[in-house]
């Protein structure tokens, strides 16, 4: 036996190259304008939302073990929030992204009291329960149109950027950079303290409480900072929609069940899991979306077959293959190299 | 007068919800599963009897008969073939499997039927009533309400009265030691899964002669479930009725108020429990 002490690091290899393709890539990226025309920058866009929404769902449901079908309280809740602040309050778009991020963590406090005290499935459900009440509440609001729901004032669409293209530009940014700011703070928090302690939490609860975890606290900050950002993503997607309805802001379909098929397809409980999941949906979907509703149904059987047979999704395949971490956020140990 | 009638009304209606939650119940008691796909289910009975009265010539409260083992049956399937592979310590499964089920279902239903809505007709029992006074009962919501009773108490003793209630209930407190006296706990799975879903299977054929339906109202048949369930307190099939009568009456006096806040008030009711008495009004087990 040699005496030389175990080394243990985060980063590797594979996750500094990682980062330097990473940045390339979001170079290429910001560029989009100058390279993409205007239906590839819209569906990117649109993709840079999802992104948005897989990352925040899989905090919630891969790491913190708070398995929500009510995102879409907090999609509808920060699209509204921007209708409302840019029609009655007269506040620059950009102002009312914030606003809405901000009221929601505000919301999310009494919410998240109330719905922690249901637990595991029951919990899922009592969020949608929660979505419910906002649709239901927000159909009540005649100012913002009722059940039928209101568009953007032209004034506060001139007042985002002047000219379409501008706009256009404008809205694919806004989207980038949210992703961006999702994708890295999650990365961050889950690097800090904080995040140790929710990795604890999630492997195993009882252990992490033994260890002076306080687990309430640390899934009720979850909760709260998911919501905010899931509004501001909320707000940014009908921003772009320029139009806005109780049904539309609040579907489960389109702001759970879809991010739910990303996240369990791509890999739940990993940083890398909802950006393949996203591309695949995405490749999926602009190849088989004339199929409608039997799109659906194979999205769905997909989903069911990989949560049976491959749990840990795509890229727990791919990371049980070749050992790969792109997000240096585990610990790795090197045995010492033996000497001939 | 009114407020009496709304109070009497919503009464009736939570006999219909107490017959979504008993399955929702029944499952989550027996093998702590919550089936998201619930709502779904009782929606594809709704279709299945409309079926069944559209090519037999049947009355739909008689469709039941070809309805309620059909779905028996597709319950076992599911819970051997699918459902079973699922239960573990991990929470994920179980949740994301049966998710997976109601979208599947929900489209499936829209591919065969097409949204538009559907409804079952019973002839004369429809508008058929008994007059108390001023006031008056429709036959229908009457005879659910005694359905959902009959249903309930006879489930209630099932499970303290029969070899598979006692198998249930040791399942329920002990998978292994269950499985070492003999029992086979993926069949009693099975059964707890079929029994579930042949109790949707009535639920199913009320609502559908009821109200209009259509495929994407499950969603809203399982909240409702599930407010009752937890309403009435987990593990107690009485307080399950207890608490789709408190919910059907919150939504009826709701829409008393103003017909815009049937829904919302009962889904306020059930916030308020649940801040007031988190375990429910009348708890048994712990979830």
């Amino acid at each position: 036996m040699n005496n030389t002490p175990l080394q243990v690091s985060r980063g590797s290899r594979a996750s500094v190259t990682a980062m330097f393709i990473g940045l390339i890539i979001l170079a290429i990226l910001i560029a989009a304008p100058w390279w993409a025309g205007r239906a590839d920058m819209r569906l990117m866009g649109e993709l840079f939302l999802y992104l948005s929404l897989a990352s925040l769902w899989n905090l919630m449901a891969g790491y913190a073990g708070l398995v929500s079908v009510g995102q879409q309280a907090y999609v509808g809740f920060g699209g509204y929030v921007l209708f409302a602040l840019t029609i009655f309050a007269g506040v620059h778009p950009a102002v009312a992204l914030l606003g809405a991020g901000v009221l929601a963590a505000l919301v999310a406090i009494p919410v998240a009291t109330l719905v922690f005290r249901l637990r595991g499935a029951y919990f899922a459900i009592g969020t949608w329960v929660v979505a419910e009440v906002f649709r239901l509440s927000f159909a009540q609001v005649s100012s913002l149109g009722g059940g039928s729901g209101t568009s953007l004032p032209t004034s506060v669409i001139k007042s985002m950027a002047s000219g379409r293209q501008a706009r256009e530009w404008m809205s694919y940014w806004m989207a980038l950079a949210l992703a961006v700011v999702v994708i890295t703070s999650v990365f961050f928090f889950l690097r800090s303290r904080k995040g140790l302690a929710l990795s604890a939490i999630r492997d195993n609860e009882l252990a992490a409480a033994s260890l002076g975890i306080n687990i309430w606290r640390t899934k009720f900050l979850v909760y709260v900072v998911t919501a905010a950002l899931t509004a501001m993503v909320g707000a940014l997607i009908f921003l772009q929609k320029l139009r806005i309805s109780p049904d539309a802001a609040f579907s489960v379909n389109d702001w759970t069940a879809f991010v739910i098929f990303i996240v369990v397809i791509g890999g739940i409980g990993s940083l890398e899991g909802p950006i393949i999941g996203t591309l695949v949906f995405f490749a999926l979907r602009e190849t088989l979306a004339d199929l409608g509703t039997v799109y659906l149904i194979a999205l769905g059987s997909v989903a069911i077959v990989v949560m049976l047979k491959a749990p840990q999704g795509l890229w727990g395949i791919i990371r049980a293959r070749w050992d790969l971490q792109l997000f240096p956020l585990g610990y790795r140990v090197h045995p010492p190299s033996v000497k001939k | 007068m009114i407020w009496i009638n709304a109070l009497l009304q919503g009464i009736l209606l939570g006999g219909l919800y107490a017959l979504f939650a008993a399955g929702l119940s029944l499952i989550f008691g027996v093998m702590r599963l919550v089936n998201i796909a619930h709502g779904d289910l009782i929606v594809l009975a709704a279709y299945l009897g409309l079926s069944t009265t559209i090519v037999l010539g049947l009355h739909p409260l008689l469709a039941m008969i070809i309805v309620i083992p059909l779905m028996a049956l597709l319950g076992y399937i599911l819970q051997r073939g699918i459902l079973n592979q699922t239960l573990g310590d991990d929470l994920l499964p179980p949740l994301l499997v049966t998710f997976g089920l109601s979208v599947i279902i929900q489209n499936a239903l829209l591919e065969g039927y097409s949204a538009d809505p559907q409804k079952m007709n019973v002839g004369a029992l429809e508008t058929a009533s008994l007059s108390l006074g001023s006031l008056s009962l429709g036959v229908l919501p009457l005879l659910t309400f005694a359905i959902a009773v009959a249903v309930i108490g006879s489930l209630h003793w099932m499970f303290y009265h029969t070899a598979l209630g006692r198998a249930f209930r040791a399942v329920s407190d002990n998978q292994d030691i269950a499985q070492l006296m003999g029992l086979n706990k993926r069949h009693v799975f099975g059964i707890a899964m079929a029994l579930s879903l042949a109790i949707t299977g009535i639920a199913g054929i009320l609502l559908g002669v009821r109200t209009n339906f259509d495929p994407s109202i499950g969603g809203a048949r399982l909240i409702f479930g599930f407010e009752a369930v937890i309403i009435g307190g987990l593990g107690n099939l009485w307080g399950t009725l207890a608490g789709g009568v408190i919910l059907g009456v919150a939504q009826t006096i709701g829409a008393q108020i103003n017909p815009g806040w049937q829904l919302l008030a009962g889904h306020l009711a059930f916030l308020i429990v649940l801040a007031v008495r988190p375990r429910g009004l009348f708890p048994r087990m712990t979830g």
